[in-house]
């Protein structure tokens, strides 16, 4: 018997029907498609497969429990490496990581591994997964987890877990950071990531939202008079770049954080039942090439852009974004301005009417490893367009810095950490995530919210004795 | 859920609130501002703390029903809750000894001044404080900027109250009269912040406006604050709110005001706080 050699596709609403709602693209395996996806697993001795895993899951061990039938099983040993594997199995870049190295890629195609995750993950929800609460140590020591993104979820329920008191303290009205204010309801619903942080609040965290660290509190006030006696640092990296190029300020220019966070933390969509407005435009420019630029152009066309443009100055090969997601942008009716580089935003009175841009074409490897693109002269053109979204990059905010005296930072303002511990220049105080790597990724960043809780657990055992 | 434990009608689409809000109480500082959301579905509408009492745990909101968010929050009674209070937002005012420092309030501008005039007085300035408004039923806070300001001057656009003219006609004379003014400190509609940035700039006295941009989250996340500041972007509610007067872009900052007016309009139309603005 030769085995199938390519992945099963995973079911997907329509291109031209979903382009027009907010509902998720893909619709995930059923029982029989799963369990034949599993059947193509190996269960390798040596687990390629982990080791491109950032926390590394134990895959061939949850593919079997599915093949058995063993759901309960299967969610148990996914949940001992990650805890949001509901969210992971959606927005992974599995490509890059485990899948990449499985075996069968060698000869055709890697097992669906995230496609698996995600049945395994939803199967669980749907069925009524049971959370019971872990036993609070006597006299449990107070922990603080400031930022409700995925580092500073997955270091609360792990150190709720190993029994501490821990609260979390969120700027905005709702936990979740990037999951609920960035990515998009299409590629992951929100009432999955509040369901995941339900189950969290079920460990006994605590959450408090609204609480600005630098502002509500000071981290020192939170050490020395709220009586926490450690604190891990999540806040990610949320300041949003510009282009520092004429014409920003005009009307109709958004960062991408702006845009999504209207519409997807605001609910700008069901304006003006939500109170939140937001311009679409008619034509939608959005320069950058990541995961976050996907986003933005695909939400446009979604709020009734006509047309929706990716401006790129580089070629689609050195393009950030997830394979899927680009495939996705595209099968929508998203276009490619690749090569393009943004010169001048240009309006009239005030309100955006295009973009001048000059196109570009590969010279030499730069210091990042890839081709630097080089102006063609002569070749300025303008893109009719009323919008222009920036989804360049954000940086780190920097309230938490510049009111902790003592917490080291490198030159971009991200806080400095061990990347084992993470271990900040200050005893008791901790951080990871995007804070300390710059904009990654959510299976990183839980990483790093993993690595923390158990370095916290040992600080504060050696603290107590 | 926060509570507003007394409510003052100040004009017909001027209201007060103390609301409960001990932490914010315990930490705010003059200059400072809050972010608030009335429900669920609500817009997240920036307000300038006007007024603190830290033994009570309240804070102090003034406000001008201009849209659908601040129409609906100005139908709510005393003891009625919203939703969310995030703070306290911003950098607080540099607050020093200077001198004479000139504080200068337009419309409910005057509200988020006082604390300031306040704190000017109690660090041993001389404060002398200039409120307009357009007519005399639009003076807001004139017994406590009396009591917190060394000399206090009073401008109406139509005379009906104080000296007929604008706030700027005074700070000319004020200038004029040679008197050694060490900073100004304006809030108020952006043209009257304008105005006073350019009644001060030939005199290089140092001035400092704060700027309300349209906000959304107000913790430097979403970059819709920004303002141009000395050919830079600035996030006001970061970097901000206060800024030097002579170095803002004023006319971006009103274009960019004007960006939601549109929608904004059928916002109303379609009933949320059930106002009747913008349909002229
Ligand atoms: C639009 C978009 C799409 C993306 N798509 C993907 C994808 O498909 N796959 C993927 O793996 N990654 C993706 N990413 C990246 C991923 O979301 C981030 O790497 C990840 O969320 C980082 O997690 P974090 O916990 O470090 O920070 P965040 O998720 O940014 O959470 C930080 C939280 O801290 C809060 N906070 C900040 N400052 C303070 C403070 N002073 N006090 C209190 N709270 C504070 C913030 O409000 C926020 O809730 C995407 C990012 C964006 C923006
Ligand atoms: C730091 C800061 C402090 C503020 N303090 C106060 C205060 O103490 N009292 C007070 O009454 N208002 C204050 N504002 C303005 C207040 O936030 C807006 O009036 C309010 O958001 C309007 O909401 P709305 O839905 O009722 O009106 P909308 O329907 O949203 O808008 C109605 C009109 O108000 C303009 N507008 C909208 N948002 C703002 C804004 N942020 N600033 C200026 N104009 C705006 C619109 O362009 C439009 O013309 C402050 C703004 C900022 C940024
Ligand atoms: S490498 Fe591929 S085939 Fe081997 S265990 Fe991992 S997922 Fe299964
Ligand atoms: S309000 Fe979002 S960055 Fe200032």
């Amino acid at each position: 018997m030769s085995p199938v050699m390519k992945k099963h596709a995973m079911p997907e609403q329509d291109p031209k029907v979903r382009a027009k709602n907010f509902n998720e693209v893909t619709l995930g395996y059923g029982e029989d498609t799963a369990l034949a996806e599993a059947q193509r697993c190996l269960h390798c001795k040596t687990a390629p497969c982990r080791q491109g895993c950032p926390v590394e899951v134990n895959i061939p061990e949850f593919i079997q429990h599915i093949k058995d039938g063993q759901m309960d099983e299967a969610i148990k040993s996914l949940k001992s490496y990650n805890s949001l594997p509901a969210v992971c199995g959606r927005v992974c870049p599995q490509e890059e990581q485990c899948e990449k190295h499985c075996v069968l890629a060698k000869k055709g195609e890697s097992v669906g591994i995230g496609r698996l995750e995600r049945y395994a993950a939803d199967y669980a929800r749907e069925h009524g997964e049971t959370v019971t609460a872990p036993q609070r140590k006597a006299n449990a020591q107070k922990v603080a987890v400031i930022g409700a993104g995925p580092a500073g979820l997955t270091a609360a329920g792990d150190l709720a877990k190993l029994g501490y008191a821990v609260t979390i303290f969120e700027a905005l009205h709702a936990p979740g950071g990037v999951l609920m204010y960035g990515i998009p309801e299409f590629r992951l619903p929100k009432a999955i990531v509040q369901q995941e942080i339900s189950n969290l609040k079920k460990l006994g965290v605590v959450i408090e939202v609204n609480a600005i660290i630098g502002r509500t509190y000071t981290i020192d006030e939170l050490l020395d008079e709220e009586g926490f006696e450690a604190v891990f640092i999540g806040t990610g990296a949320g300041l949003p770049h510009f282009l520092q190029i004429p014409g920003e300020n005009l009307n109709g220019v958004y960062s991408a954080n702006e845009f999504l966070t209207r519409c997807n933390l605001m609910k700008a969509y069901q304006f003006p039942k939500a109170a939140t407005p937001i311009k679409v435009g008619h034509k939608v420019a959005v320069v950058g090439g990541g995961n976050v630029a996907m986003d933005a152009a695909r939400t446009a066309l979604r709020l009734g852009a006509e047309e929706s443009y990716i401006v790129y100055r580089r070629s689609e090969t050195e393009m950030p974004a997830r394979l899927e997601e680009v495939h996705h942008a595209k099968e929508e009716g998203v276009q490619f301005r690749l090569l393009t580089n943004p010169l001048e935003v240009v309006g009239k009175d005030s309100w955006v009417t295009g973009l001048r841009c000059m196109k570009m074409e590969l010279g030499e490897p730069d210091a990042s490893g890839r081709r630097r693109p080089v102006e063609i002269a002569g070749s300025e053109f303008t893109l009719d367009v009323d919008v222009v979204i920036m989804a360049i990059g954000q940086g780190p905010n920097p309230l938490i810095q510049s009111t902790t005296k003592g917490l080291d930072t490198n030159k971009r303002g991200n806080i400095i950490a061990d990347e084992e511990t993470g271990q900040t220049s200050r005893l008791g105080i901790f951080a990871g995530g995007d804070i300390v790597t710059g904009a990654a990724t959510v299976i990183l960043a839980m990483g790093a919210g993993k690595k923390a809780a158990v370095a916290i657990d040992k600080y504060l055992q050696e603290k107590r004795q | 859920m926060f509570k507003i434990v007394a409510k003052k009608v100040l004009s017909p689409t001027v209201k007060q609130f103390a609301m409960a809000a001990p932490q914010i109480a315990k930490k705010c500082q003059p200059g400072q501002f809050v972010i608030i959301r009335i429900d669920d579905e609500g817009e997240r509408v920036p307000l300038t703390i006007a007024d603190f009492d830290r033994d009570k745990g309240t804070i102090t909101l003034l406000f001008q029903e201009v849209g659908a968010s601040t129409q609906q929050l100005g139908q709510l009674e005393e003891g009625e809750s919203i939703l969310d209070i995030a703070g306290p937002l911003g950098n607080p005012t540099h607050i020093k000894k200077m001198g004479t420092v000139v504080c200068i309030g337009g419309g409910i501008g005057t509200a988020p001044v006082y604390p300031i005039a306040r704190a000017m007085k109690a660090a041993g300035n001389r404060v002398i404080s200039i409120i307009g408004a357009r007519t005399a039923e639009l003076l807001i806070f004139e017994d406590e900027m009396k009591n917190a300001s060394d000399e206090l001057y009073i401008t109406t656009d139509d005379g009906s109250k104080g000296i007929k003219g604008f706030v700027t006609d005074v700070l000319k004379r004020l200038i004029d009269d040679e008197e050694k003014l060490a900073e100004v400190m304006a809030i108020g509609p952006v043209v009257m912040m304008r105005g006073v940035a350019e009644v001060t700039r030939p005199y290089k006295i140092p001035t400092v406006v704060s700027l309300n941009p349209i906000m959304v989250d107000g913790t430097g996340m979403c970059g819709g604050c920004r303002v141009a500041v000395g050919n830079e972007s600035k996030f006001a509610c970061v970097d901000g709110p206060e800024f030097d007067a002579h170095q803002v872009d004023f006319d971006t900052l009103i274009a960019r005001q004007k960006m939601y007016i549109p929608l904004e309009k059928k916002s109303c139309e379609n009933g949320r706080g059930g106002c009747k603005c913008h349909q002229s």
